[in-house]
């Protein structure tokens, strides 16, 4: 959106550590609301459209949002065409609904999203986006995440976290006792993908090996894979793939899932193989923690 | 309770007042609002080390109020319903001794239950009065002591009718109520002070539907724990006066052993804490409630773990149940409170106030965040699906009744030896020995050991209670009576 004239100097400035920064100019201020959860912002800027804030760092923006979306429903949907039942905690902004609804064969969505503020704004400001909590298979709970999972036993064929911030008020989706319950509520060949967050500074990278820890001492198998996702920290990004059987590659159904025929902006069959790919400080890193949980 | 006056805060405004001021120092304390130690001004922050500063006129002293201070204690003592309040810098561990040694003397008795602090004991230790015990009823099951019985006390005061003073938990740590209101009438009957340690019931003062408080159930004084629910800084306390207490002894007997150098980083926290309960407490409290409420529900769901409450409340030995405790009975998924205690930190990230042999307690406070509740309970529920094992094995904790065998000023200035624990059942203990958390005496100076002490010690330091009380580091000695 270009608005007229001289342009102001407006800027939202999104801190990755305490000496770097991410500036973005802005247009203007859509919305802004504290809820019981967190503060919310919705920003119009030039470079990324659209983009939502939460307690002050970006959760999406429509320019790059496409990326995590597609990599968090497709990764396990290729590798378990058979999913039926489906979870996603946090995933109140619909986008990762919106994908997931493209397969004829999922029966249910479940979304346990603590924040009905967050719900509400997305359907106004991004109603793209968030039509997927429209269709009749979703189901919305305004829930605590952990507390909907408690009594959930062998019931989900995937869960998706789309929580990203182990400090805020989702600090309880990055414990211990969230993977065990993930566990818990997965059917036998149930697979779990969450946010694995960044690898690359100091803070990220040691939230980074704490929930490797927690997944693979919680899974069987435990595996990382990759994005460039901009507007996240360092514009590299890691997902978590933990399963009660099936191995991302190893299980991958290439075939069967180009035969579907999905309309894809980012992910491939290809992409899929390569995505698990890591560069050798990444995989150090993991195989230090793997090796401290003597497997 | 006087609602308007309540809303001022005497000594948090005196120190706005003296900032404003720009005094510039030359008394202690000698780091001159951090300017001598930038170290300690980065850990802090200015604004904490800028009012660590000394008692001066317009701030008041603590060991002679005659102003703001004296101000504060006022309105603390019309929150409390109290005749007179002070504020105490040395944790309720000094207000419980400055109780005692205030109605007890060399050779005069105190009746008392067993599962007091050890603070309580100390302060026989200081001043040679005489415990007589009131043997508190044991849950077997939960392998806690429970409240002092009525009928038990009458007893007790018939054999003893020259004891000065009774001393009541009000609540126990695990939340467990006495009739403490019977307690009085019949202690006062036969001319007996009652004393009553509050450490862990601050917010008895201030919510609805919990049980009652000492001041209100006529208890003659009481040292009230704010730094635990009441939200003010660790070590800070109060202490509680009724009518027909000689305040001004009690404060020469507090000046005894306080310092006079008394910090107002924690007489300001006990202010504004106190401003705080008396306004907002109801509010507060009936929300650490309903969240302790919803944890217990949501404990028992789980399976194997018992998380009691009201239930338990049987007339006499738990006669009221303080609801905002959040404690849990472990063994049925086979593992000791302290080892749950243990998984949850190391595991889970989750510290809880204390796990004894068969039982945690989860502090629950106004501090307290849905999100966080649901953590402990999804944490609890994960150690029971991972960790469960077969009970058997595992030791309950029996009351077992001490024999004093001297005062406990007696034992601990004896001449005394050291021997291993093992060996040491039949010697008279010449020193402490508890578990803390929660500083309940096992054994206390001037008491015979039995085997089954022996036996306790042994089992706690295997399942890793840390022991604390000898001189001996390690607790594998014991100093005993010559």
């Amino acid at each position: 959106m270009e608005l007229p004239g001289n342009m102001m100097e407006m800027w939202y400035s999104e801190y990755y550590t305490d000496n770097v920064k991410l500036d973005l100019r802005i247009v203007k201020q859509l919305f802004s609301g504290v809820s019981d959860c967190q503060r919310i912002d919705i920003c119009q800027s030039v470079e990324f459209g659209k983009f939502m804030a939460l307690d002050g760092e970006i959760l999406f923006s429509e320019k790059d949002e496409f990326i995590y979306d597609e990599m968090v429903t497709h990764v396990p949907m290729a590798v378990n065409p058979d999913i039926k039942k489906v979870l996603i905690i946090g995933g109140g902004d619909g986008g990762v609904a919106t994908e997931l609804i493209k397969y004829e064969g999922i029966e249910q969505i479940d979304v346990v999203e603590p924040d009905e503020m967050l719900v509400e704004v997305c359907q106004e400001h991004f109603p793209e986006l968030s039509s997927g909590l429209e269709d009749p298979r979703v189901n919305i709970y305004y829930q605590d995440g952990l507390r909907f999972l408690r009594n959930k036993v062998g019931e989900y064929d995937l869960i998706i976290n789309d929580a990203t911030d182990p400090f805020g008020h989702t600090e309880g989706l990055f414990t211990k006792e969230f993977y065990g319950s993930c566990y818990t509520a997965l059917t036998e060949d149930g697979i779990m993908v969450y946010q694995h967050g960044s690898p690359f500074y100091e803070e990220d990278r040691i939230e980074c090996m704490k929930m490797h820890r927690k997944a693979c001492r919680a899974f069987p198998v435990s595996r990382v894979y990759q994005a460039h996702i901009p507007t996240c920290s360092s514009g590299y990004w890691l997902f978590g793939f933990a399963s009660r059987k099936y191995h991302p590659l190893e299980d991958l159904k290439a075939r069967d899932w180009k035969k579907k025929k999905i309309k894809t902006k980012y992910y491939t069959t290809n992409l899929h193989k390569g995505s698990f790919m890591l560069p050798k400080y990444v995989e150090d890193m993991l195989e230090e923690e793997e090796e401290r949980n003597g497997r | 309770m006087n609602r308007e006056e309540q809303e001022r805060a005497p000594i948090y405004e005196a120190l706005q007042r003296f900032r404003r001021q720009r005094v510039v120092p030359f008394d202690v304390p000698g780091h001159k609002r951090g300017r001598g130690n930038p170290e300690l001004v980065q850990l802090l922050g200015e604004k904490c080390v800028g009012i660590d500063v000394n008692s001066m006129k317009p701030l008041d002293n603590l060991c002679h109020p005659v102003s703001v201070i004296r101000d504060a204690e006022q309105l603390a003592a019309d929150a409390f319903h109290a005749e007179n309040a002070f504020l105490m810098v040395g944790g309720t561990t000094s207000a419980v001794q400055s109780m005692i040694l205030s109605v007890c003397k060399r050779g005069d008795k105190i009746i008392l239950p067993r599962n007091v602090h050890k603070s309580a004991i100390n302060a026989l230790v200081l001043c040679g009065a005489i415990p007589v015990y009131v043997n508190p009823e044991t849950n077997p099951m939960l392998g806690i002591s429970l409240g002092m019985e009525v009928e038990v006390l009458k007893k007790t005061i018939q054999e003893n009718p020259d004891a000065k003073a009774v001393l009541v938990n009000n609540p126990t740590y695990y939340g467990i109520c006495s009739d403490i209101r019977s307690i009085v009438k019949i202690a006062h009957e036969h001319g007996m002070m009652v004393l009553a340690d509050e450490a862990h019931g601050t917010h008895l003062y201030f919510g609805k539907n919990l049980p009652v408080s000492a001041m209100d159930a006529g208890a003659d004084m009481a040292a009230v724990s704010m730094h635990k629910s009441g939200g003010s800084l660790t070590q800070s306390s109060i202490l509680l006066c009724n009518k027909g207490v000689n305040a001004d002894y009690v404060r020469q007997i507090i000046n005894l052993t306080q310092t006079t150098s008394a910090s107002y980083l924690l007489l300001s926290s006990l202010d504004i804490s106190r401003r705080n309960l008396a306004l907002r407490g109801e509010e507060s409290f009936a929300k650490v409630a309903a969240m302790s409420e919803y944890v217990r529900g949501e404990v028992n769901k789980i399976g194997g773990y018992y998380a009691y409450g009201r239930d338990l409340i049987n007339g006499t030995s738990i006669f009221d149940y303080d609801v905002t405790k959040m404690s849990v009975y472990t063994l049925g998924i086979g593992l000791a409170g302290i080892e749950v205690y243990d998984l949850l930190r190391d595991e889970y990230d989750i510290q809880i106030e204390f796990g004894d042999i068969s039982n945690i307690l989860a502090y629950i406070s106004i501090g307290d965040r849905a999100q966080d509740v649901e953590r402990l309970v999804n944490a609890l529920a994960d150690i029971a699906r991972l960790y469960k094992r077969d009970k058997t094995g595992l030791l309950s904790m029996e009351y077992i009744n001490p024999q004093v065998a001297a005062s406990p000023q007696d034992a601990f200035y004896s001449q005394k030896r050291s021997v291993p624990v093992r060996e040491a059942a039949g010697c008279i203990s010449g020193e402490f020995v508890m578990c803390y958390p929660p500083g309940i005496p096992i054994l206390a100076p001037g008491e015979r050991i039995t085997p089954e002490i022996v036996e306790y010690i042994e089992y706690a330091k295997v399942k890793g209670c840390s022991m604390q009380g000898t001189e001996d580091p390690a607790v594998d000695n014991l100093m005993v009576l010559v």
